[in-house]
């Protein structure tokens, strides 16, 4: 796929194959914090039970509830991305697009006053990247349909029960 | 400031539960690089006086947690375990693979120095400067995976409460010991996840002494500011890049070793080492990779490599087991060393020792030196508490690693590790079982032998390594090669997981310390200055030793007699560790690390590296009669 792609993307996610390297956070916080900074990343990797490691980013939901619920404007949806935007300058850290989120995705940033939510780096998605150099293939980027992606929206929770029902079957009642 | 640095570390008293800030001068820092230095450093200073007279297990210890500049930029992140080790009394600087380092530095710590003893049983949560010390009495006593899911939670519920706006909080780095480290069995772990372990040194021990359960930290900021991040991000692509291109060492691990070793180099501790040879196909690879990994990569902060999987077994007797790999050093000690070669009973055995808490190489070791003794009629099953203790019986050894890690009868003769214990038992047997105990100044041989000659380490490295059988730090020559313990000192140093510099260029590790921290260090510098200073005094602290035990470098700077027997089978049957040739090569290593014929650091280079206190503290050694 060129790199740029006219039109939005998605990024395609298979969990499962998730090894935990958190090299999608070291990107992801290189390219737009400029230090490795795993909290303030927009990818975050959850290992709530030890092997269920898995990355937990926006999915652009088709209606965007986060955006509709900001009482200040200040996200919006790109054009060229499909990606939900964040104006930090307008941003009160209210914390309302979390709520309104099915998986509870967007966070705070750890120092400042705004939330971090995916923008899809523009189309070239760094996290992607770095997961196909290393051959993991957890993440792919695809051209945006028509497919009811607020489906993969789902709370850290809820993504590590039923990985773990997978990876451990019956056993996953002791450790989740 | 030097760079690359939090500039802080934690000390947290547990006799007063006050928490404190410390620093250390960039003096110290540029000498002393973090990890294992700095924790040699740290002792020496605060001990070294009274060193010999400090029980590794008493409230006067001094239990370290530090990471390096290097910990989370260079691909694998880790943290060193160390402080007065119970199985050496010197100083072992023990890694362990995960996030809590990358987590300790994103808190704004460079690490943890934990001293005294809390009254009751306590586990610390640390969360950026907030730092507190909270009742583990309803942790203690519990299993590996346990003691996970349960702080684990209260931690993010803590968070959640605490901090109602900031959106999902990711689990916090957790290191914890299990039962073994609570009832201080010198074979015990500190560990991460469910199957990660600083086991070299006994460090679970240290940190039951202490009653603390688990350390438990959530950073928010960023890794400290490096001096060049541009080329920091390109040294960690080449690191990435070179790793990528090993396709067998990230397909397996170290997982292909359990038959490689055996069948290949001849090796692999099989039985008590009565044989390193097997060609147990049942062990291939293959049977691991097919049969029982669920999870083919698993990796910590920032690895390209993945060696770890993870195992389930998923039918029969073992049902529900699980470990990660398990990796080769599990599957020697918890495997061929106690003649088991079936991936499903070595998966088991390696899930309970996780679960215990206790060290897979030690403990494997210790209870493959029992199993001898049985063989042979020294120990009947009486003196096991009733236990048949046959080679390959799994269950066998399931019984008596529980016994070990609650000191249980045998158990508990058994949880002071090989060494102490061939002195407890020929005591009581009146018998010399000493030629039994396969380890080097009470720290087990890892699984990698010397008798064929095949494998890495050579015939004195592990007599005369600072940190004994631990294959993680073997003595090589010459002391500036990639072979020389003054290398791995380096890597635990600056504390990442040396899996990932294989085969890069040779100079690369140093470039990258200079782009994190601004300083200019080669690698001749390191080894003829640095290092060198960091060996005479992990040297030094061996050689003070104490209470219980002390080493005489003429009787104990040695192999286990049992590698001076030929070997039984295989393709180097008959080959043997050759006396004179270990002397030789002791007398060669001795002057090169600048020792005098007894194996104590002599003034000249003492003095040379301004270590005029340990040079006096070294006096008495030198006037007691030649050995």
């Amino acid at each position: 796929m060129p790199k740029k792609e006219k039109g939005p993307i998605w990024i395609a996610r298979e969990l499962s194959k998730c090894s935990g390297c958190r090299k999608c956070e070291i990107a992801c916080s290189l390219f737009h914090e400029k230090h490795i900074w795993p909290e303030a990343s927009r990818i975050r990797v959850f290992m709530l039970v030890p092997g269920v490691d898995f990355p937990h980013f926006c999915v652009q939901c088709e209606d965007y509830p986060c955006v509709q619920s900001c009482p200040v404007n200040a996200l919006s949806v790109s054009k060229e991305t499909g990606a939900v935007l964040v104006d930090n300058e307008t941003c009160i850290a209210c914390g309302k697009c979390i709520d309104a989120c099915p998986g509870r995705i967007p966070h705070m940033h750890p120092k400042e006053k705004r939330i971090l939510i995916c923008d899809l780096c523009d189309g070239d998605p760094q996290c992607v990247k770095v997961c196909r150099e290393g051959g993991w293939n957890v993440l792919k980027k695809v051209s945006r349909g028509d497919r009811p992606y607020k489906l993969y929206s789902r709370k850290p929770e809820e993504i590590t029960r039923s990985l773990a029902l997978k990876m451990y079957g019956e056993k996953v009642g002791e450790f989740v | 400031m030097i760079l690359g640095y939090a500039g802080k570390f934690l000390e947290i008293n547990l006799s007063s539960e006050k928490v404190k800030e410390v620093s250390f001068d960039d003096e110290v820092l540029n000498d002393y690089v973090g990890g294992r230095s700095l924790a040699v450093k740290i002792l020496w200073d605060r001990l070294g006086s009274n060193w010999e007279n400090i029980d590794p297990l008493g409230s006067e210890n001094i239990l370290l947690f530090l990471t390096g500049p290097l910990t989370g930029y260079f691909p694998g992140g880790r943290i060193c375990v160390s402080g007065k080790s119970p199985q050496s009394n010197g100083v072992v600087g023990s890694t362990v693979g995960g996030e809590f380092g990358v987590e300790l530095r994103c808190a704004g710590y460079d690490g943890i120095i934990v001293i005294g003893e809390a009254k009751k049983p306590v586990y610390f949560f640390i969360k950026d400067s907030d730092v507190e010390i909270r009742d583990a009495g309803h942790v203690w006593g519990k299993d590996a995976k346990q003691t996970v899911r349960i702080i684990t939670k209260e931690c993010r519920d803590l968070l959640k409460k605490r901090f109602p706006l900031y959106g999902e909080w990711k689990e916090p780095a957790l290191l914890y010991i299990g039962p073994a480290g609570e009832n201080k069995v010198r074979t015990a772990v500190v560990a991460a996840k469910w199957a990660h372990a600083a086991g070299y040194g006994g460090y679970g021990g240290v940190m039951g002494s202490k009653r603390l359960k688990a350390i438990a930290v959530k950073g928010t900021g960023p890794l400290p500011p490096v001096a060049d991040i541009k080329k920091v991000e390109r040294l960690i692509k080449v690191v990435n890049d070179n790793a990528y291109e090993n396709e067998l060492w990230r397909r397996w691990g170290t997982g292909a070793g359990g038959y490689e070793f055996g069948a290949k180099t001849s090796s692999e501790p099989v039985r008590n080492w009565q044989d390193e040879w097997h060609d147990e196909k049942s062990f291939g690879v293959d049977q691991f990779e097919n049969k029982v990994w669920i999870k083919q990569s698993w990796s910590d902060f920032g690895c390209p490599t993945c060696c770890l999987k993870i195992a389930m077994v998923k039918n029969g007797k073992f049902k529900g087991a699980i470990t990660d790999n398990p990796d080769y050093e599990m599957q020697a000690y918890l495997g061929t060393n106690l003649g088991i070669f079936e991936p499903e009973e070595n998966v088991f055995l390696s899930s309970l020792i996780d679960d215990l808490g206790l060290c897979g190489i030690q403990t494997g070791n210790v209870m493959g030196f029992a199993a001898e003794l049985f063989q042979r009629g020294i120990l009947s099953a009486k003196d096991l508490d009733g236990i048949e203790l046959k080679w390959g019986d799994v269950e066998a050894f399931a019984a008596l690693a529980r016994k070990i890690a609650f000191r249980i009868g045998i158990g508990d003769t058994l949880a002071e590790g090989t060494y102490r214990a061939a002195l407890k038992i020929g005591k009581m047997k009146k018998t010399n079982v000493l030629q039994y105990a396969v380890q080097s100044k009470g720290i087990g041989i890892g699984a990698h032998g010397i008798r064929s000659g095949k494998d890495y380490p050579e015939i004195f490295s592990y007599a005369c390594s600072v940190q004994g059988g631990d294959h993680t730090s073997t003595a090589g020559l010459p002391l500036d090669s990639g072979g020389s313990e003054l290398m791995e000192i380096f890597n635990d140093s600056g504390v990442y997981c040396n899996f990932n510099s294989f085969g890069i260029p040779r100079n690369l590790k140093f470039e990258f310390y200079t782009a994190v921290t601004g300083l200019k260090l080669t690698r001749e510098e390191w080894c003829s200055s640095k290092a060198l200073k960091v060996l005479q005094l992990q040297r030094a602290m061996l050689l003070l030793g104490g209470p219980d035990l002390k080493w005489d470098p003429k009787i104990h700077d040695a192999n286990p007699p049992r590698f001076y027997e030929p070997l039984p089978s295989g393709p180097y049957k008959g080959k043997a560790a050759d006396k004179s040739a270990v002397d030789d090569y002791k007398r060669r290593y001795y002057k090169a690390a600048g020792w005098d014929e007894n194996g104590i650091p002599k003034s000249e280079i003492l003095r040379k590296l301004e270590l005029d206190d340990v040079d006096k503290a070294l006096e008495r050694f030198r006037r007691e009669k030649p050995l």
